[in-house]
């Protein structure tokens, strides 16, 4: 080996300032990129303000019955935090993703053990007279909001369908898009997702097929163009995007019960004495309070719905 | 200031980065529809992070000569014991009012609550045992054995996100993979060093 020339070292004092500087790129480079990782799990949501779109639902009916006396949750917070497996399993990616679902054109088939079964266009759903109505949601997650759903009673749909005697329940069912639900392989539960009422309970006044909320179509992360929404049931309950709505003599299958039978019963009723065997279900934290609530026996709605189980153990039926 | 201290420098600063994140998220209110379940997620993930992290010097050590670590290592143990602190902190507070009963009974009733406090409780005497003068004190050999304990600290902990998720578990695998291949690599050296009649333990690589 060739020693080197004493003209061919370099000066100590450049040799540390080149340290030096190589020490800071190496550190604010590692800094830039722990930031950007964080900042990649943590989606930023896409808000859309409700005063920025049309109002598109004309005059709607307010019926003060159905007007929760609580105030609702902002249209921000609504419409980003979402659960939709078929497009992420995180509540905030939801928004973001379920932008590719395609709504247009749009129907839902009813049929099953009804007199006259038939498809029905969007346009034809939107027909029936929409009414805002002012409901708590309860997710079996342990948080809820308030929400103002536009929408039309269940009731009325099917009464048009004239269900036959033998009709005792009511199945759902979401679309199922692979192309576009990008979460659905790794989600961990079944798709199309389906859900099911019994008969006296898609009847039931409170039962609602919802089009918008805040006055304005729905948005896609929350079940656009036309989503179930049972008030006093855990929020899985109230599936979206329907395609298919099926009169059944059994008991259909639900989603969340094929995946975990144990912990999520056909009823699913919100129950703050029966816990989930994983988690309490006693308090929830109301989005946008920051300590936690009491949990109300359904979901605040006894008065109007206790009588549909009357006499049933309700921690057999959960 | 020595490579060693450069690198621990480093290596705290990016562990701490996220918490800056959150707290700068928290307070300008970006954190989304529900902060206090998202802190309460990130500070969870981070405690794992770091533990993983912590358990990753020794391998980095045999696979490549990377003695410089071991250096960070009692820190990146102190980080993890510090993000799982913020964790339990925000629970007892923001989900259980600060009420110790409320918190006594959800462990009684909830397993993975009891796992998480199980790998809480078990980190508290490593934390507390981190210091020179508690190495000097015990002796090395002893030091040594308690604080195998990190091994289970970290299992506890994977157990406790795998038992929480609904249904989507690639983050628990995640992290349990990244264990199993941590644990792999030193059951390998360990065979290996069986084999060669040494002592189980570092084989320095000279350079």
């Amino acid at each position: 080996m060739r020693t080197p020339d004493r003209k061919e070292i370099t000066p100590e004092p450049l040799y540390l300032n080149r340290r030096n500087f190589i020490r800071a790129g190496v550190f604010a480079g590692s800094a830039a990129v722990t930031g950007l990782m964080y900042r990649a799990y943590r989606p930023d949501s896409i808000a859309v303000a409700p005063e920025e779109a049309p109002q598109s639902f004309g005059e709607l009916t307010k019926r003060s019955e159905f007007q929760a006396n609580e105030t609702p949750n902002s249209f921000e917070d609504i419409t980003n935090y979402n659960n939709f497996y078929e497009f992420s399993t995180s509540k905030t990616a939801v928004a973001r993703e379920a932008q590719a679902l395609k709504t247009d054109p749009w129907s839902v088939e009813v049929g099953g053990l009804v007199e006259s079964p038939r498809t029905y266009s969007l346009q034809e759903l939107l027909n029936f007279p929409q009414e805002e109505r002012i409901y708590r949601f309860r997710c079996v997650e342990a948080w809820s909001m308030v929400i103002p759903w536009v929408g039309f009673p269940l009731a009325a749909l099917l009464d048009q369908m004239r269900p036959t005697a033998e009709a005792k329940y009511v199945a759902f069912e979401t679309a199922y898009d692979r192309s576009v639900m990008q979460s659905s392989f790794s989600a961990g539960i079944d798709f199309p997702y389906v859900e099911g009422l019994r008969i006296d309970e898609a009847l039931h006044p409170l039962t609602l097929l919802a089009t918008g909320l805040y006055g304005r179509p729905m948005p896609k992360q929350n079940g656009a163009p036309i989503r179930l929404v049972v008030p006093w049931k855990y929020g899985f309950k109230s599936i979206k995007s329907i395609v298919r709505i099926t009169l059944t003599d059994k008991e259909p299958p639900t989603t969340w019960n094929i995946a975990a039978p144990r912990e999520y019963g056909f009823y699913s009723n919100v129950n703050p004495n029966v816990d989930h065997p994983r988690w309490s279900q006693k308090r929830e934290r109301r989005i946008g309070e920051i300590t936690m609530r009491e949990t109300l026996m359904f979901n605040g709605y006894e008065k109007e719905v206790a009588d549909l189980y009357r006499g049933m153990d309700l921690e057999k039926f959960y | 200031m020595d490579n060693a201290r450069f690198l621990k420098l480093i290596l705290g600063v990016n562990a701490l980065i996220p918490l800056g994140l959150l707290l700068f998220d928290a307070a300008t209110g970006r954190l989304g529809a529900n902060p206090i379940e998202y802190f309460l997620r990130a500070t969870g993930v981070m405690t794992l992070v770091m533990l993983l992290a912590t358990l990753t010097v020794t391998p980095l050590r045999k696979l490549f000569g990377w003695n410089i670590l071991i250096k960070s290592r009692r820190m990146l143990g102190l980080l993890a014991f510090f993000y799982c602190s913020t964790h339990l902190v925000t629970y007892s507070i923001f989900d259980k009012s600060g009420n110790l009963t409320a918190i006594v009974g959800d462990v009684a009733q909830r397993p993975f609550i009891a796992v998480g406090m199980a790998a809480f409780l078990v980190m508290l005497p490593l934390a507390v045992t981190s210091t020179n003068g508690a190495i000097k004190k015990l002796g090395g050999k002893n030091w040594q054995r308690l604080h195998r304990l990190s091994y289970l600290v970290a299992i506890l902990g994977v157990v406790h996100f795998w038992m929480i998720v609904k249904s989507d578990l690639y983050y628990p695998a995640l992290f349990a993979t990244g264990l199993a291949l941590l644990f792999g690599i030193r059951l390998f050296y360990r065979q290996t060093a069986k084999k060669e009649g040494q002592k189980p333990g570092l084989a320095f690589r000279p350079d």
